[in-house]
């Protein structure tokens, strides 16, 4: 049995249908979205004064990412604008470097995450704060961090100010009250900042699935139903433009604000 | 390959760079606000924020053909704008209550 309308517009919505469904799921996704933005108003607005961390994430990088998931946006077109000229090699091209700029914005998501979760702040006996990035573990129970010393936690609080020189710090197990990494448990910022990439991330991931099928394996639809295999390529890429977008609003309130 | 359609994509490809490029100096201008030593912190969260409303209008609008889409498509559209505007309003009117709530904590 034929599945109806995958090529043609139905007659009543004007669209075929993958089209409807996919802007029927990108409504829901707005939505899911919606309430994690939501929530990181509440939680923001219900922080204690000079609790909330600003300039924590970087910045150039944060751009960088900015830049190559909108110059993915734009090849992921042009692969779909191939299929509709017939220029099945340029399809391969384009789509090909959509797939390329994300596997790159994921390594530099990964790079972030790593530089937070081996990013610690120590709580020290004397009511002092070590805060830096572990360099190594003794076999004494000592750790070394490269970073600083402050007095409160209030210091931290503002990432774009100068704190003074990092160096080499060896602190001893004895002196050590608490030690935690910069992860999702450390603070609520940190919480909403996982929660939001971790979330977009894995949107990422499922387009990067979904785009190397139809470069690889389901791209052999081109030979037997080329309309068919156009309009896969739009919805995936109707599918990528949303995941643009969230990033468009993730990046200035995660980074920036 | 006709010229035809060699010609109609590189006038497309020229249409998608535009975009871009404009996409990359909202973001640029965004990076560029939050440096900008303004006293008033809420001035520049407005402009950051509507620096990226024109960005998210750009890919919607160019790059998803939101301003040539069918009926249907606004439809479904428009009734997600306005559970999402509910949903923001509800989320800024609730944040209006915090500082009640907070007051003896913050003595």
């Amino acid at each position: 049995m034929e599945i109806a309308y995958t090529v043609h517009p139905r007659p009543d919505t004007g669209v075929y249908n993958a089209k409807l469904g996919m802007w029927l799921f990108l409504a829901s996704e707005v939505m899911l979205f919606g309430g994690l933005f939501s929530s990181y108003i509440l939680l923001r607005a219900g922080a204690l004064p000079g609790t909330w961390p600003s300039g924590w994430l970087s910045v150039p990088l944060g751009t960088l990412n900015t830049i190559i998931l909108a110059l993915s946006a734009v090849t992921t077109l042009l692969a779909w604008y191939s299929c509709k000229s017939g220029m099945f090699d340029k399809f391969k091209l384009f789509q090909g470097l959509t797939i390329l700029l994300a596997v790159v914005f994921l390594g530099i998501k990964s790079y972030e995450y790593r530089d937070k979760l081996t990013h610690y702040e120590v709580e020290l006996k004397n009511g002092q704060l070590a805060d830096g990035h572990l360099v190594r573990r003794e076999a004494s129970g000592a750790v070394v961090l490269h970073g600083r010393l402050v007095q409160s936690r209030a210091e931290l609080m503002d990432g774009r100010k100068a704190h003074g020189e990092r160096q080499e710090l060896t602190i001893a197990k004895a002196d050590i009250v608490r030690m935690q990494n910069y992860g999702p448990a450390h603070n609520t910022f940190l919480a909403l900042y996982f929660t939001l990439t971790g979330l977009h991330a894995l949107h990422i991931i499922g387009g990067l699935v979904v785009m190397s099928y139809l470069w690889g394996p389901g791209s052999r639809m081109w030979k037997t139903n080329p309309e068919r295999f156009t309009n896969r390529v739009e919805v995936a890429g109707l599918f990528w433009h949303f995941v643009d977008l969230v990033w468009i609003f993730l990046f200035p309130t995660l980074y920036l604000i | 390959m006709s010229e035809t359609h060699v010609e109609a994509f590189g006038s497309y490809a020229r249409r998608c760079g535009a975009v871009f490029l404009a996409v990359v100096c909202g973001t640029l201008i965004m990076v560029g606000a939050s440096y900008a030593p303004l006293a008033s912190r809420p001035l520049v969260i407005g402009f950051i924020l509507a620096a990226a409303s024109v960005n998210a209008f750009l890919v919607a609008g160019y790059l998803m053909h939101l301003i040539t889409e069918k009926k249907m498509i606004f439809a479904v559209l428009a009734l997600t704008a306005f559970l999402f505007v509910v949903l923001m309003g509800l989320s800024v009117w609730a944040s209006r209550d915090v500082p009640a709530i907070l007051a003896p904590a913050l003595k």
